[in-house]
C-alpha cells in the first residue's frame, strides 16, 4: 500500500485523502479514536491550503506523505508549491471570541496544534512542507 | 452528505448522514438557518450516521450559540459515535453544547 497520495486542490477530494489516511493508520493497528483524530489533522491541513493558498484551483495539487514508525511516532508530510503559510506562527484565537464574534471558522488550526506532538513548517526554494507528528503510545 | 428534516412531536429534528467537512458544510448550515428562520424553538441534531466532522461543521454549531441563547432556543446533539465525539471534547465544545447519548434523553432535554 503506497504511503503517498496526491490530489487537486477541491473540496470535495476531502474524502479521498481522509480515506487514504485513515486505511494506512488502520493497517497498522492504530487505534481507531488516535487514526481519526490524526485523519482530521491532515483534512484540516489539506482544506486550509485548498482554500487559503490555492482557492481552489483544481490545477494545484497538494501531496501527502506518511511514514510510519512502528510503535513510535507517525509522521505526516503535507507539500504544495507556492506562497506558504507558517502554521506554526499561527495565533490561536480563544474559543470564547470565535463564539462571540459568530464565527464559522478558525478552529481547524487549533484541533490540529492539540492533536498532534509536532509541528514543523519547512521551505525549500518554491516548495512548502507541512510536517506534523505524532508519538504513538500504544503498539 | 445527506441532511433531513421533520418535525416530530414538537421537536425539530435535523439527521445528518456521512460526513460534515469544508465542502459540505455549508447545508449543515442552510438546514441549521432555516431551522431558526421558523422559529423552531426545539432542534435536535440526529448524529446517529453522522460519519465525520472537521472545523467546518465544528464551526457551524459554535457560530449559532450565542443566537440560540438570545433566541431561547433549544438545541441538543444526540447519537455521536465516539470518533466523532471526541472531536468536541479536543476542543471543549461538549462543555458548551449540549450532547445526550440518546434520542430520549435529548428530547427530555430540549424540553426542560
Amino acid at each position: 500500500m503506497s504511503n503517498r497520495l496526491k490530489v487537486p486542490c477541491r473540496k470535495e477530494k476531502l474524502k479521498e485523502v481522509r480515506v487514504f489516511v485513515g486505511n494506512l493508520l488502520q493497517k497498522h493497528g492504530i487505534p481507531e479514536i488516535e487514526v481519526g483524530e490524526m485523519v482530521l489533522a491532515v483534512d484540516e491541513i489539506c482544506a486550509n491550503l485548498m482554500i487559503h493558498s490555492h482557492n481552489c484551483n483544481p490545477n494545484k495539487s497538494i501531496g501527502i506523505k506518511i511514514n510510519i514508525l512502528k510503535g513510535q511516532e507517525v509522521v505526516f508530510e503535507i507539500t504544495d508549491y507556492g506562497v506558504g503559510f507558517n502554521f506554526c506562527r499561527y495565533k490561536e484565537p480563544s474559543i470564547d471570541d470565535i463564539i462571540k464574534e459568530k464565527k464559522k471558522g478558525g478552529v481547524g488550526l487549533i484541533l490540529v496544534k492539540r492533536i498532534m506532538d509536532n509541528m514543523e513548517f519547512i521551505q525549500k526554494a518554491n516548495r512548502n512542507v507541512y510536517r506534523m507528528v505524532k508519538k504513538m503510545k500504544i503498539v | 452528505m445527506q441532511i433531513s428534516s421533520v418535525l416530530e412531536e414538537g421537536n425539530y429534528i435535523i439527521a445528518i448522514d456521512g460526513d460534515v467537512d469544508a465542502s459540505s458544510s455549508i447545508r449543515l448550515d442552510e438546514a441549521l438557518a432555516k431551522a431558526v428562520e421558523e422559529g423552531q424553538q426545539h432542534i435536535l441534531i440526529d448524529c446517529i450516521n453522522l460519519n465525520y466532522i472537521s472545523s467546518a461543521g465544528l464551526g457551524v454549531f459554535m457560530s449559532y450559540i450565542e443566537e440560540l441563547k438570545e433566541k431561547n432556543i433549544r438545541m441538543v446533539l444526540f447519537g455521536l459515535s465516539d470518533k466523532v465525539k471526541n472531536v468536541f471534547v479536543v476542543l471543549g465544545l461538549d462543555q458548551l453544547l449540549n450532547i445526550k447519548d440518546t434520542k430520549d434523553q435529548a428530547r427530555q432535554q430540549s424540553h426542560e
